[in-house]
């Protein structure tokens, strides 16, 4: 059991919460993620990446989107309810040393778990770009958190409601080109972790994407979240969940990430989910 | 084998009893007693439903199973049991009809008497040794061990009381045990019978390991599971879930700082292995242990409860001869699938699979596909599976298991039409330990290398089962988790 010691919209879907759980909260580095399942019995275990930790006060803080029945689920749990079941920390921690200058690109709520890591960037020497995008101001998320901990911060919206109007690939691109990148690492949709790595290839510049699939159990034994890397079938969950992103299949990745989608479907008429949402705002 | 009604095995039980005077059975007389048949759903039926297919025997049939036993002074059958039941014993109490006698001579050695009455292959241990079988020159006719183990035991748990062994006095020693399978229940039960503290550490939110996530509920209910787990919990042993040894506290932490005076690992086999053949990561392909755990842990066979999906094709290929690929081909009927095939490269004789899965999966309209092996899963426009191409194979000169190798015929071929395919390969080890602890030593294949003590190249850290077996079966991980255990008793009272 996991007690919901806060929780706060970010925008209309996207929800941060903070949870009680002493244990990830001391063993959990920047990279690493956790499963996450409402009740024992009939819920999903769903993965979800690790925000912020807080080891004195004994808790995470995760952020995510409702995009279905199991995350609504979970957005529905009110400060202190608890979850029943919470696993972790999961994966290999992200590298981290000084490489020099670490651009940082994280898109929607892949903004979330960059944080960690671009702060463990910067507390290693590293000077830190940080180029968040969303589709448009109001699905922002951690600008200012991330502001603290940058060195430049860079912000993109598709609509041009803030910031840029452009996608987050532009800026990484002329920053390649001005020769200031020793290493990109990118978080967001598959399509846009994919632009990423097609945009610093050419500059030799080394990509890490952080991914997150479909998974059951996130300890090796079910092998729902493979990915191809670099022709090799590769485990996210004990594999990852950082690859170079140069060497990973993304339309792979993107089509068994719909795996399941008319099961979703079924699940949730959107326009369900939409009304829930709207419950959730008051 | 083919399909009897249970009323009918019932009956001709009943008839048989009233002809045989008991107080007087000469070994000969006992030997002519007809093998009792397990009564079963009906074929059709169950392939539809998630219910347990075997029903368990009739009183009457397990009084003349258990007649059917020599008591044989040197008990061969003990030897080819793992965890060395005293199984004459056992039968004999049974024959006598008093169950609790039996099912507490069962429990001096197992813990887990319903499940292994369920799941132990005793035709390749206790019955392959059976003198029965032997005198009849046919070990398909030894004493049906398990069917009379499973008998008391499911006996004393519809009474509801279930005995629990004597546990020393506290010794205030402290024993972690890492996972919950077959290996690490065992070992629970041992160690804490000698008095010491016990933590069991899970990294699934319920207990049991390949018994609740592999092994499907018509196989092994997993309230029987559970019973029979809460029963050996009771001896006060303590439950860390949702806890991964490795990721949420390392191995070296929790002896150096958390004060644990030994550990047992039973993490069982871990990563599914795949073919590395074209079009495995389409859409529709998945892992047995994906999809059984899909079914069973997370229930997906009850979409209007559970939030998990699982992928219901209509044309199902399952690629393995083990009791796993019977399992996810069985499984798969049952949540819709209308056409399953098991493709296997040699043919049914070498199948490692049991015979009595194979009879039910067959009873079941399961289609079997012997001497053939895919080599790429043809997909869709949309990346979905839509067909299956296999060569055709012939059997060869035996290779290093004693099977005959099969070798692939050039030109042969053919293609099957499926939307969904799920690979029973067997498993690799995993390697989470491993990374977090390199104190720990493994082989080349990942699997952690144990002395005959069971002890690793860690002090105070020992492990048995899957993780050092590569895969197995329950009974043989239970064999390891008692090894184990009595080793860390041993150092234990050794360290006083």
């Amino acid at each position: 059991m996991s007690k919901v010691l806060d929780k706060k919209m970010l925008s209309r879907d996207v929800v941060q919460m903070k949870l009680l759980a002493p244990e990830i909260a001391s063993e959990r580095q920047a990279g690493q993620f956790i499963i996450v399942q409402v009740d024992s019995d009939f819920s999903e275990r769903i993965p979800l990446t690790i925000a912020d930790a807080d080891e004195k006060a004994g808790s995470i803080t995760i952020i995510f989107q409702i995009v279905g029945k199991s995350t609504l689920k979970l957005a529905q749990k009110k400060t202190g309810e608890s979850v029943e079941n919470l696993l972790g920390p999961l994966g290999k921690p992200t590298h981290i040393e000084k490489f020099g200058t670490v651009v940082c690109v994280g898109g929607g709520i892949g903004v979330a778990p960059l944080h960690p890591i671009a702060q463990a960037m910067k507390n290693a020497g590293n000077r830190v770009i940080t180029i968040i995008g969303a589709r448009t101001k109001d699905l922002l998320i951690l600008e200012d958190e991330m502001r603290s901990i940058a060195d430049e911060l860079i912000i993109c919206t598709d609509d041009g409601s803030y910031g840029r109007k452009c996608l987050v690939t532009e800026p990484l691109k002329e920053i390649c080109e001005k020769g200031g990148a020793d290493l990109a690492v990118t978080i967001g949709p598959a399509i846009m972790m994919k632009f990423c790595a097609e945009t610093t290839r050419p500059f030799g510049v080394k990509t890490y994407a952080s991914l997150n699939t479909i998974m059951v159990d996130g300890t090796g034994m079910c092998g729902g979240c493979r990915v191809t890397v670099g022709n090799e079938t590769k485990f996210v969950c004990v594999d990852g969940p950082e690859f170079d992103a140069h060497l990973v299949d993304f339309d792979n990745m993107m089509l068994r990430l719909r795996s399941y989608k008319p099961q979703e479907q079924d699940a949730n008429h959107a326009c369900h989910l939409q009304a829930a949402i709207d419950q959730l705002q008051r | 084998m083919s399909y009897i009604p249970a009323d009918k095995l019932k009956e001709e039980a009943q008839t048989i009893i009233k002809e045989i005077d008991f107080s007087n059975l000469k070994p000969k007389d006992r030997l002519r007693i007809p093998m009792q048949e397990m009564p079963a759903q009906e074929p059709k039926a169950r392939a539809k439903n998630i219910q347990e297919v075997a029903l368990g025997y009739f009183e009457e049939q397990v009084k003349l199973e258990a007649e059917r036993c020599l008591q044989c002074k040197n008990a061969p059958c003990i030897k080819g049991c793992p965890v060395e039941i005293n199984i004459p014993g056992f039968i004999k109490a049974a024959a006598e009809g008093d169950y609790q006698k039996s099912v507490n001579i069962i429990k001096e050695s197992s813990m887990l008497p319903a499940i292994c009455g369920r799941v132990c292959p005793q035709e390749t241990q206790c019955m392959a040794e059976c003198t029965v079988g032997k005198s009849l020159k046919d070990m398909d006719k030894s004493v049906a061990i398990g069917r009379i183990e499973r008998f008391v035991a499911d006996w004393e748990r519809a009474k509801g009381k279930m005995s629990v062994p004597e546990i020393a006095p506290s010794t205030g020693k402290k024993v972690g045990i890492v996972g919950s399978g077959p290996a690490g229940l065992t070992a629970a039960a041992d160690v804490r019978k000698a008095g010491h503290e016990v933590v069991l550490f899970e990294a699934f939110h319920k207990l049991g390991g390949v018994m609740i996530y592999g092994i499907p509920e018509f196989r092994l209910p997993k309230e029987i599971l559970d019973k029979e787990i809460d029963n050996l919990l009771s001896m006060g042993v303590k439950i860390k879930r949702n806890f991964l040894v490795g990721r949420t506290r390392k191995v070296k932490d929790l002896i150096e700082k958390d004060g644990f005076d030994a550990l047992f690992i039973g993490t069982g086999a871990g990563l599914p292995n795949f073919m590395n053949i074209e079009g495995e990561n389409l859409v529709g392909v998945s892992s047995a242990n994906e999809f059984l755990t899909r079914a069973n842990l997370m229930k997906a066979y009850t979409p209007d409860k559970a939030d998990t999906p699982i992928f219901t094709g209509k044309r199902t290929a399952v690629i393995g001869g083990g009791n796993v690929a019977m399992d996810a081909a069985r499984m798969a009927l049952r949540v819709g699938a209308e056409k399953v095939y098991v493709i296997y490269r040699r043919t049914e004789n070498e199948m490692p699979a049991r015979r009595e899965e194979v009879a039910h999966a067959k009873e079941e309209g399961i289609i079997f596909s012997f001497l053939s092996s895919p080599v790429r899963i043809l997909g869709d426009e949309t990346g979905k599976v839509k067909g299956i191409e296999c060569l055709k194979y012939v059997l060869g000169e035996p290779d290093d298991s004693g099977r005959r190798k099969p070798v692939a015929v050039k030109g042969s071929e053919f293609t099957l039409e499926m939307d969904s395919v799920i690979m029973a390969l067997g498993n690799s080890s995993n390697p989470l330990i491993s990374q977090t602890a390199p104190e720990i030593g493994v082989n080349k294949w990942g699997n952690i290398t144990v002395d005959e003590d069971g002890k690793t190249s860690m002090d105070k850290v020992y492990a048995g089962g899957d993780i050092v077996l590569g895969a197995a079966t329950v009974i043989l991980a239970m064999g390891e988790g008692r090894r184990a255990a009595a080793s860390i008793n041993k150092l234990l009272a050794d360290n006083k």
